[in-house]
């Protein structure tokens, strides 16, 4: 059986999902491929390369692959999937959107989201918001997966597989990418990250979410996130949603502020390692989940807890 | 143009989902059941594109049992104009949805199909892109804004990182993501006219499209639960904690 990974990159870089879904992939073969498919991306392929366990890596460049447009994306990885048995996606809103193109072109499930593979054809992955692990077995032939990210360990470095060319699937003239306005932060990768600081409903104003949220995120190195209601509100960008239908993190620390705890905001970050939530309600389901909590006003509370990390030397 | 809205009958999302005690999937039983909320924003969208006079008619289509009719009496009583239910017993898998709407689109015809990004029951995010690729039509997934002219539609998409425009030439599937509207309450008059608008119900088998299961569900079991921690009195305390738990 041999596996085809698509990398998760910006061109420059790749992106740490990517070494969690060769660790998925590996799971299931030792033959495990990488496509890094996008414009001017050797940087990212020779990353690629080093991933401990890569056989190969793939490279596909185009304009429409740099501007990551679903059809091309399914254009390239068609052809090649004749070599493959599986093909292996992170869930990111770029891997939602072309995996299931490939997937009924090929005739076959996609299998989304997954959280851990048990067999060839068996995997585990959450359904309504998390709050059921469904085990399903798959009788395709080829099998199209999406995975959790942040349910698998980063494949380590340390590989030094070989980096091919291959062809930019043709382009569709029934869709063009106009432009994009990309959120610019020096702040870790929310994804990614090792602490997350998230705002909720309770910041009332954009000027607020960035004056409370962002320095306590700046004093402990976090990524800042937000509830579904401050990102609705105008708060915080669309990108910074955390939950069901927005990102899912598990980081060490997950610091949850003026946020009730919604069955759907508690889907994106349950699974992190610590939670701290500061709600002024004592009542707030947050508090069922989070492992330290402090009942008090955030106006009060953010302040004392910047002095605090002050005095401990942060 | 014809808009066509696909809807599903889900969960209520307030209402958290439980597994069964045998591990067969999620008790549905007595469960307030609703139109899935990605489903209600896109026929928000059609119903406005209506008003603006750039949509002719919007056509909501639901595959599910004989209950989802109340799903699509929902969407009736939002503004769109008729229903179609294309009933089926079988709990469809993404793929076998997308091939029925195919049928379906075969015969309705729309000038640009508008749906949920995800349904909050089996949360895959598949069909829209499922459909797209099996039309051979363009997609514009995770939709927060849409600009609809004769035959293009400008879409601006949430993407991580941001968001992201695209244009896609008609007919195209595009998928609506949150952020795209926030949907009316239907008004009692409009939910008495509702009652009256055209619904029609076919079989699914009617359409000739094959709906083999591709995935077998072995069990559905509960997450490990989190329990409750610990409140601390004051920030200090907070850091102490954290310090311990070496997460600083
Ligand atoms: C289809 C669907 C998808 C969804 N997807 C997501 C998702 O991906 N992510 C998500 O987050 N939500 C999602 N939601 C929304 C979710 O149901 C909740 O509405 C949302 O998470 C609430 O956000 P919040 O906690 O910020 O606001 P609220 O629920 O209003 O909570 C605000 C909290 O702030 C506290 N508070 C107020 N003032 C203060 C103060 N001065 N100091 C301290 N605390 C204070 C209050 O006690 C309250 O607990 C989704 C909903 C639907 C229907």
């Amino acid at each position: 059986m041999a596996v085809l990974v698509i990398a998760d990159h910006d061109n420059a870089s790749l992106k740490d999902s990517t070494n969690k879904t060769v660790t998925a992939a590996l799971a299931l073969s030792g033959d495990v491929d990488v496509l890094v498919a996008g414009k001017d991306a050797k940087a990212a392929a020779d990353a690629a390369a080093k991933i401990a366990g890569v056989r190969k890596v793939l490279l596909a460049e185009s304009d429409e692959l740099g501007q990551g447009l679903a059809e091309a994306v399914e254009a390239t990885v068609l052809p090649l999937m004749g070599g493959y048995d599986a093909v292996l996606t992170p869930a990111t809103s770029q891997g939602k959107n072309f995996s299931p193109r490939i997937a009924a072109k090929l005739d076959v499930a996609q299998i989304s989201e997954i959280v851990e593979v048990v067999s060839n054809d068996t995997f585990v992955r959450p359904i309504y918001a998390g709050n059921a692990l469904e085990t399903v077995q798959s009788s395709d032939a080829k099998k199209v997966i999406t995975v959790r990210a942040t349910a698998f360990k980063a494949a380590g470095e340390g590989g030094s597989a070989s980096v091919e060319n291959v062809a930019a699937g043709a382009a569709s003239a029934k869709i063009k990418f106009v432009d994009q306005q990309l959120v610019k932060s020096a702040r870790p990768e929310l994804a990614g990250a090792k602490i997350v600081v998230s705002g909720g409903r309770a910041m009332g104003s954009a000027e607020e979410f960035s004056k409370v949220i962002e320095p306590l995120a700046d004093k402990l190195g976090a990524a800042v996130g937000a509830s579904r209601a401050a990102v609705d509100a105008g708060y915080a960008p669309n990108d910074y949603q955390v939950g069901q239908t927005g990102k899912v993190v598990a980081p060490e620390l997950y610091v949850a502020i003026g946020i009730s705890g919604a069955i759907q905001h508690l889907a994106g970050m349950k699974d992190s390692k610590v939670i701290v939530a500061i709600n002024k309600d004592a009542d707030a389901p947050i508090f069922q989940v989070a492992d330290f909590g402090l009942v008090a006003d955030y106006k009060t509370a953010v302040p004392e807890l910047m002095d605090a990390l002050t005095a401990a030397g942060k | 143009m014809k808009v066509l809205v696909p809807v599903k009958r889900v969960i209520d999302s307030n209402v958290k989902a439980r597994v069964k005690s045998d591990q067969s999937g999620v008790d549905l039983a007595n469960v307030k059941m609703s139109i899935n909320p990605f489903c209600e924003i896109a026929v928000e969208e059609a119903v406005r594109l209506k008003e603006k006079g750039v949509a002719t008619e919007v056509v909501v289509v639901s595959i599910g049992p004989a209950q989802a009719q109340e799903t699509l009496r929902q969407a009736l009583a939002m503004g769109a104009d008729r229903g179609v239910l294309i009933q089926s017993d079988q709990d469809l898998e993404p793929l076998e949805v997308a091939k029925v709407l195919k049928a379906v689109i075969a015969e309705e015809a729309p000038g640009v199909v508008i749906m949920g990004k995800q349904a909050i029951d089996g949360d895959n995010n598949a069909t829209g892109q499922m459909l797209a690729a099996l039309l051979d039509w363009p997609q514009a997934t995770f939709a927060s804004a849409i600009e609809l002219s004769a035959d293009k539609a400008k879409v601006t998409r949430e993407v991580d990182g941001g968001l992201q425009t695209i244009e896609a030439t008609l007919p195209a599937i595009i998928t609506a993501d949150l952020r795209l509207n926030e949907p009316r309450y239907a008004s009692l008059p409009n939910i008495m006219k509702a009652k009256k608008k055209p619904l029609d119900v076919k079989e699914v088998a009617t359409l000739g499209v094959d709906l083999k299961p591709h995935l077998k569900v072995l069990k559905v079991a509960e997450p490990a639960k989190r329990s409750a921690g610990i409140k601390v009195e004051t920030a200090g305390d907070l850091v102490a904690n954290l310090k311990t738990a070496g997460v600083l």
